[in-house]
C-alpha cells in the first residue's frame, strides 16, 4: 500500500514534467491537460488527460510522450485515458504556465468567459479587452487575428514596440 | 533557457512512433473512454444523432479547408483552416462515438472515407461550393448559430460522451459564431460592393434554413443572432422559402458528391494503407 501511493506520486511527478508538444515550454501539468495519475491495485499507472480543442492534432502526440516517459521510469503497465469531461479551459494553466508563457513572448490568457446558462451572448461592439505586450508591457496592443499557428492562440502586435506576439485565448 | 532548447526537446525520440497526426489510421480519438451506452438512450438513435452532427462538421471542414491558399488575407485563411480544424475534431469525437453505439466497432475512416453520398445525412447547406467570400461568411454565420444553440441542449443530453464532446464545442463554435458575425458586419457596413454579396449570399442560403430548423428546432436562437447582425450590418433580414428535400434523409444536392470524391479518393485508393 506505502509502495502504491510512493509509486503514484512517482509518477505523477514524471508524467507533469512531459513537454507539450505545440508550446514545449510548457508541461502537460503547467498546461492543466493532465487530469490526474493514479496507480491501480495491479500495479498499471493510469494518467488521464484531456485535448485543448477538439481538433488539437498534438493529442495522440501528448498521450505517447507520458507513455514512452513512464516506460523509461520502470513502468511497465501504463495506460492512457482521455476525459473530456470536463472540457478543457485556459483557467487551468497554472501560475507557473502563465509566468513561462510570457518569458517566451507569449501572453497568457485572462480569465475564461463564465457561462451564466441561457444563450451564449454574440456581443458585436469592439472589446474593451487588453492584453499587455509580453514584450514591452505596453498595454497599447491589438488584435490582429483570432486565430494563429494554433488553435488555442491569437494573434496581436504591439503598438508601443510594434511587435507582433502569440496570445493564448481564453476558452 | 532559450527557445532553440524548448523546441529542441521535441526532437527526442521515442518507443512509439506516433507523431503528428495528418493521414488515415489515427488512434482512436475516444482512447481509453468509457464508452458503455447508458441504459434509456437507444444505441441506435444516438449512432445516427452522432453520425448526422459528424457530417454536418466533416463536410462544413472539407469546405473550409477548400479556402487555403484561396483567402483574401494570410490572417483569413488560417482563421477558416482553424475554424475547419475544431470541426474536424467534432466529427472525429462523433464519428467514433456512432461507431461504439451501433455496434459496429467502425472507426472513424469508416465513415469518413468509405460511406457515399447518399449515406451522408449533413444538412445541404454545408455542401454548397464556397463561391464567393460573403457566402462562406453568411454559411458559417447560419451553421455555426444553428449549431451552437443545439450543442448547447446536447451538454445534457443523456449519454455522457455526446455530452461532453457537446460541451465542449460549445466553447469553439462560440469563437466561429463570433468570426462569422464580425465578417458579415463588416462586409454588410463595408462598401457597396460588399454589402451587394452579403445580401446576394443571405439570399442564396434563405432557402436552406427550413431544412435545419426541421432537423433541430433552433429556430428562436438562430433568428435571434440574424437580427442582431443584419440590423448592425444594415442589411435584409433573409425572406425565408422552404424547398424540398433533406440532407438528413440523405437527399443532397449535385455538389456533395464531387467534395467525397475529393475528401475520400486516396484513401480509398488505397484501402489498407495509413499516412
Amino acid at each position: 500500500m506505502v509502495t502504491t501511493l510512493l509509486d503514484a506520486r512517482r509518477a505523477r511527478h514524471i508524467a507533469e514534467q512531459v513537454p507539450d508538444p505545440e508550446l514545449p515550454m510548457l508541461t502537460l501539468a503547467d498546461l492543466g491537460v493532465l487530469r490526474g495519475v493514479e496507480v491501480t491495485d495491479d500495479g498499471t499507472v493510469v494518467a488521464r488527460l484531456t485535448p485543448t480543442y477538439s481538433g488539437c492534432p498534438a493529442m495522440a502526440e501528448m498521450r505517447a510522450g507520458v507513455a514512452a516517459r513512464l516506460r523509461e521510469a520502470g513502468y511497465s503497465r501504463v495506460e492512457i485515458r482521455t476525459e473530456l469531461d470536463p472540457p478543457w479551459s485556459s483557467d487551468w494553466i497554472t501560475p507557473a504556465g502563465r509566468r513561462k508563457l510570457a518569458e517566451h513572448g507569449i501572453a497568457p490568457p485572462g480569465a475564461a468567459p463564465r457561462s451564466a446558462g441561457g444563450p451564449v451572448p454574440l456581443v458585436l461592439s469592439p472589446t474593451r479587452h487588453t492584453v499587455p505586450c509580453p514584450r514591452c508591457g505596453s498595454a497599447d496592443t491589438e488584435e490582429t487575428s483570432r486565430f494563429a499557428a494554433t488553435s488555442c492562440k491569437a494573434l496581436w502586435r504591439c503598438r508601443a514596440c510594434r511587435e507582433p506576439f502569440e496570445y493564448v485565448k481564453e476558452i | 533557457m532559450s527557445d532553440d532548447h524548448v523546441y529542441m526537446t521535441l526532437a527526442e525520440g521515442h518507443e512509439d512512433d506516433t507523431r503528428w497526426a495528418y493521414g488515415t489510421g489515427f488512434e482512436d480519438p475516444l482512447h481509453g473512454v468509457d464508452t458503455t451506452v447508458p441504459e434509456g438512450v437507444d444505441p441506435a438513435e444516438l449512432a445516427a444523432l452522432c453520425v448526422a452532427l459528424g457530417d454536418d462538421a466533416l463536410v462544413q471542414a472539407q469546405r473550409l479547408a477548400e479556402w487555403t491558399t484561396r483567402a483574401p488575407e494570410l490572417e483569413e485563411e488560417v482563421a477558416l483552416a482553424n475554424i475547419g480544424l475544431d470541426l474536424l475534431g467534432q466529427a472525429r469525437l462523433l464519428y467514433s462515438r456512432a461507431g461504439q453505439a451501433d455496434g459496429t466497432g467502425r472507426a472513424e475512416d469508416a465513415y469518413a472515407y468509405f460511406r457515399d453520398a447518399a449515406d451522408f445525412r449533413n444538412v445541404r447547406l454545408a455542401e454548397l461550393p464556397n463561391g464567393d467570400f460573403a457566402f462562406s461568411i453568411v454559411r458559417m454565420l447560419l451553421l455555426s448559430s444553428w449549431r451552437l444553440a443545439h450543442f448547447q441542449q446536447l451538454a445534457s443530453h443523456p449519454d455522457p460522451v455526446l455530452s461532453a464532446i457537446a460541451a465542449k464545442g460549445v466553447k469553439e463554435l462560440a469563437y466561429h459564431r463570433q468570426y462569422a458575425a464580425e465578417w458579415s458586419v463588416r462586409l454588410g457596413d463595408g462598401t457597396e460592393e460588399s454589402h451587394r454579396r452579403m445580401r446576394a449570399a443571405l439570399e442564396q442560403t434563405a432557402p436552406y434554413l427550413g431544412e435545419l430548423f426541421t432537423a433541430h428546432d433552433a429556430r428562436d436562437e438562430v433568428v435571434a443572432v440574424l437580427r442582431q447582425v443584419t440590423e448592425a450590418a444594415g442589411l435584409p433580414m433573409p425572406v425565408y422559402r422552404p424547398l424540398p428535400g433533406a440532407g438528413r434523409h440523405g437527399e443532397h444536392t449535385e455538389h456533395l458528391a464531387p467534395l467525397l470524391t475529393e475528401l475520400q479518393g486516396v484513401a480509398r485508393a488505397h484501402p489498407e494503407a495509413t499516412w
